[in-house]
């Protein structure tokens, strides 16, 4: 297997907040290979946005980050501001979940591309400007000329969010995260987004992250996913397998709750996400796993080899095919 | 963010609105100084120690710095500031209070109205009042009162020129442009939102939705409009009673503006207490009362987040 | 841009007609110019009040008088003031000027300071300084002109002198008095007391003001999404957050310049400073019509000049204004 380009080793992030320290992240392993196509999948509050903002050292004063990320040779944890600057948007780079909210509103799209050129090269003011609308153009946005000079109030959503994986992807980043980049878009826009950013992974080599709680997005274009509950990855597969094969009891309900053909009833997870301030003890999903036992709260399960699937349960070898 | 869909633990609207109110220490210690000064001018019998007009011994009494018999010094006749400051301020929180109730009512109303109907009657509400409030306030207030005082048939309304009430009707006059403002602003929020628009399917009448719906969900705003508009009042009552425009509540009365008008006198002969203490009580007045309505809007507006 | 100044301008013109108009009824009723030229001038023969009726467009009808006034207005011929018969435009030109310099001094250095002071405490918020400046802030928005301006003139009329043996600032006037020409030096030493007390009140506003808007701004989306290209701090807020902070800042000013106005008469009655301010309340007190409606119309008319200005400044910064 290729080396990973990005290596998260026992991320741990809390917040100080006035309720007490909250543990976001808690303590995950996540392995990112070059040119690969990757998922985090997980309910809101599961951390999936927290660990990889912990990554691009984007958290608000208030988190407290600690374990390794590796990208490219650079540890990010604890890194200076200026290797952190120097990384993001460079070899690192993130599209988010609103493109109506993530571009500046008194700015003009090309400027706003063009500053992330110039950022990390030396490139004159009209190179880039020339290359941002190349840009603009890859992502499949038409007469990308003159709309390099609208606004982005002059762009509709999913319009915007091309521009925002222009911008992205305008340095030839080694990862690309992607933070729910089709939550906020129609139905049929969503697919051209996807698209769009296949596209750009195969044209640029990019590895891309997608982080979602949508397991039909991760089924029409990821490769591998990482399933994650409450601040931990709870299971990790190849996306046959995960389909196939779920052999954690939480990565069960997601499907179970994922409309099928052929089954006309879905059945949602019981319960609640876990309070974060306060999870509860050994596997934070036991409170609404149909298969809990007593020995669940005593341990907090790691990720274990079963099949072809890491996954953290210790019921999982005997559940398997029930 | 992030950090926002972590499920936190319940709590009431109105016990975290408290949580955070009393979280703004400087609102809190207001709440305590405010409260004891209400104190003492409610207990005027008591605590004041001399008669509005008495002097404090026979003269010469003119001008005594602060001693024993007087503690915050006696004016250019020999009258108590102590006593004549717990007078003052019963005046002017009179004041405050009772145009800062008028103004929210009726700003209550129109801004309602405004921000439900729309149309006409909010153009014109809206384009009148950004007209007056971007005037100097001075100058509308000095000729607004004396046009109002020069119309004869208003005087068994609104009181002679210079009464007390005639002060408490023309800072309402003001008062209810700015609340109309906010409770439109806020009005036009709420009309947006899924629960009025719920009301208005199952056929809740606009009156209904206003006062059950409406008006509630404003309750925050309104009180912070309150808290201000009762410190504009008690300063625009100072600042006429500073140019000689004051209120005169009876022969020898006293009101707080009087009070911090007589300071500019004393200036230039150096009674320092005459232009000290008036001047400290009215700041102190208008930062308590600031301080509580910053808080009560931290405390009731949920998109505010302390993010220490 | 230009259509959308030249609408706004469309809309300016006849609103100040109409505020022109307002206030030629409210001061006709409010400080009945009739009856304060017979006071002021007792002896004054039935003929010369007549003429003062005509010039000043004192008709019994409010409509007609105002046409008549207005008539006069703009060709220039304006009516001299009642007490002394004096003209009108020298004192008015002379005051203007006092103002002017001094506004424009204390709203330099007030919107200055206001604005620093605002970015300081927005970058830490709930920080000591935050709280440091959120506070004074309040403090400055809770004094009242007349007090800080009683409380400096007795610091340093009175208590200076005493204690240093010589004064640093004079309290009154532009001039020491029986000064004549042009001083630089001695101007900008009486200014420093006043444009302190005006200041204190537009720093306090403005630093609100900058610090909300730069709060809301720095919790924004595309403040992240500025962070993320890896370009310096420095320029995500100078770039990216300070414009959009400013948008609602802007707005906002223009509304407040009538509280600085009001500041200003303020201060100026106090430091006897002969400005637009001390004129108003004389002439208003012995109701100078004649003197009073010139003063009204220059103060309507930068009302909604700043408002304009106000206007196009939002449009100049916020795109999505524009095309509307």
């Amino acid at each position: 297997m290729t080396t990973p380009v990005l290596q998260i080793r026992d991320l741990k992030v809390t917040f100080t907040t006035p309720l007490g320290p909250l543990v976001a992240v808690r303590g995950i392993d996540l392995d990112v290979h070059p040119g690969e196509m990757t998922a985090v999948v997980g309910e809101s509050g599961s951390g999936k946005s927290v660990t990889f903002l912990a990554a691009m050292g984007l958290l608000p004063r208030t988190a407290t980050v600690e374990g390794s990320v590796m990208l490219d040779g650079h540890q990010l944890v604890g890194a200076s501001p200026k290797l952190l600057r120097s990384i993001r948007g460079r070899l690192l780079s993130m599209i988010f979940q609103d493109p109506l909210s993530a571009l500046n509103p008194v700015h003009r799209i090309g400027a706003q591309i063009s500053e992330m050129l110039r950022a990390h090269s030396s490139m004159s003011e009209r190179a880039a400007r020339i290359r941002a609308v190349e840009l603009l153009e890859i992502v499949g946005i038409p007469q990308p000329g003159d709309r390099a000079l609208q606004y982005p109030h002059e762009f509709s959503g999913g319009m915007r969010q091309r521009v925002v994986i222009a911008m992205a992807i305008a340095n030839s980043p080694k990862v690309l995260i992607a933070d729910e980049p089709t939550t906020a878009l129609d139905v049929t826009v969503q697919a051209q987004i996807l698209e769009v950013i296949q596209r750009v992974q195969a044209q640029f080599g990019t590895a891309v992250v997608l982080i979602t709680h949508d397991l039909g997005v991760v089924a029409r274009v990821c490769e591998r996913v990482n399933v994650m509950y409450a601040g931990r990855v709870v299971e990790r597969a190849d996306i046959g397998t995960i389909f196939d094969e779920p052999t954690h009891p939480y990565t069960r309900g997601l499907l179970a709750s994922l409309p099928q053909a052929g089954v006309d009833r879905l059945v949602p997870i019981a319960g609640f996400p876990p309070n974060m301030l306060n999870p509860p003890t050994g596997c934070a999903f036991r409170t609404r796993c149909e298969h809990a036992m007593d020995e669940c709260s005593q341990r907090l399960p790691e990720l274990e080899q079963l099949g072809s699937s890491m996954t953290a349960c210790i019921r999982a070898k005997e559940l398997v095919g029930r | 963010m992030a950090v926002a869909d972590t499920v936190l633990p319940t709590v009431s609207p109105r016990r975290m609105a408290f949580n955070r109110f009393v979280s703004h220490k400087a609102a809190v210690v207001s709440v305590f100084i405010l409260a004891t000064l209400v104190l003492f001018v409610a207990l005027s019998p008591f605590t004041a120690r001399y008669g509005v007009n008495e002097a404090v011994q026979a003269p010469p009494n003119y001008f005594l710095s602060p001693r024993a018999n007087a503690w915050l010094g006696t004016d250019d006749i020999g009258r108590d500031l102590y006593s004549r400051l717990i007078y003052g301020v019963r005046v002017s929180l009179i004041i405050g209070l009772f145009s800062a109730m008028i103004s929210v009512a009726i700003g209550c109303l129109v801004g309602s109205v405004a921000g439900f109907r729309g149309g006409r009657f909010d153009d014109v509400v809206m384009r009148v009042t950004d007209l007056f409030l971007a005037f100097p306030f001075l100058v509308t207030l000095l000729v607004m009162r004396n046009m109002l005082g020069a119309i004869t048939w208003l005087t068994p309304v609104i009181g002679e020129l210079s009464s007390v009430r005639f002060i408490i009707v023309l800072f309402a006059i003001f008062g209810w442009m700015g609340v109309a403002r906010i409770v439109r602003g806020q009005v036009l929020a709420l009309k947006e939102r899924e629960f009025i628009e719920a009301a208005r399917a199952v056929g809740a009448s606009r009156w209904y939705i206003v006062r059950r719906h409406l008006l509630p969900n404003s309750i925050g705003p309104i009180m912070v409009a309150l808290t201000f508009s009762v410190v504009s009042a008690i300063i625009g009552e100072s600042t006429l009673a500073f140019f000689g425009y004051g209120p005169q509540a009876g022969a020898g009365a006293t009101s707080l503006g009087i009070l911090v008008g007589q300071a500019k006198g004393a200036v230039n002969t150096g009674f320092w207490w005459l232009a000290l203490f008036p001047c400290l009580t009215l700041v102190t007045i208008a930062l308590t009362i600031n301080f509580i309505g910053d808080a009560l809007r931290d405390a009731t507006d949920p998109r505010m987040q302390k993010d220490a | 841009m230009l259509r959308f100044v030249l609408r706004r301008l469309a809309w300016a013109v006849p609103t100040l007609f109409l505020v022109t108009f307002l206030v030629y009824v409210a001061l006709r009723i409010g400080t009945n110019p009739v009856e304060s030229y017979k006071r002021i001038n007792p002896r004054a023969t039935p003929a010369k009040i007549q003429q003062y009726i005509e010039v000043n467009g004192l008709d019994p009808n409010y409509v007609r008088g105002y046409f008549r006034w207005l008539a006069n207005f703009v060709t220039l011929d304006w009516p001299r003031s009642i007490k002394g018969s004096r003209e009108v435009w020298p004192q008015l030109k002379d005051a203007l000027a006092n103002t002017l310099r001094l506004g424009a001094a204390a709203s330099t250095v007030g919107i200055f300071f206001g604005l620093m002071l605002g970015i300081y405490a927005a970058l830490r918020p709930g920080g000591r300084r935050d709280v440091g400046v959120n506070t004074a802030a309040f403090v400055g928005i809770s004094i009242p002109p007349y007090v800080s301006a009683i409380l400096l003139q007795l610091v340093f009329a009175v208590y200076w002198s005493r204690w240093f043996g010589a004064t640093l600032f004079p309290t009154s006037g532009v001039y020491p008095p029986g000064h004549t020409g042009f001083n630089l030096f001695l101007m900008m030493k009486h200014m420093v007391l006043p444009v302190t007390v005006v200041a204190i009140q537009i720093i306090a506003v403005y630093a609100r003001y900058m610090r909300s808007s730069l709060l809301d701004v720095l919790s924004s989306e595309y403040m992240r999404t500025a962070r993320s290209k890896g370009i310096s701090e420095r320029r995500v807020l100078f770039k990216h957050g300070l414009r959009n902070a400013l948008i609602p800042v802007v707005t906002i000013a223009a509304l407040d310049v009538g509280s600085i106005v009001g500041g200003l008469i303020i201060t100026e009655n106090i430091f006897s400073y002969p400005g637009m301010g001390k004129y108003f309340l004389s002439s208003f007190g012995e109701g100078d019509f004649p003197l009073l409606m010139p003063w009204m119309v220059i103060i309507v008319a930068s009302v909604l000049l700043f408002n304009l200005l106000a206007d196009v400044s939002y449009a100049w910064l916020d795109p999505r204004i524009r095309l509307e």
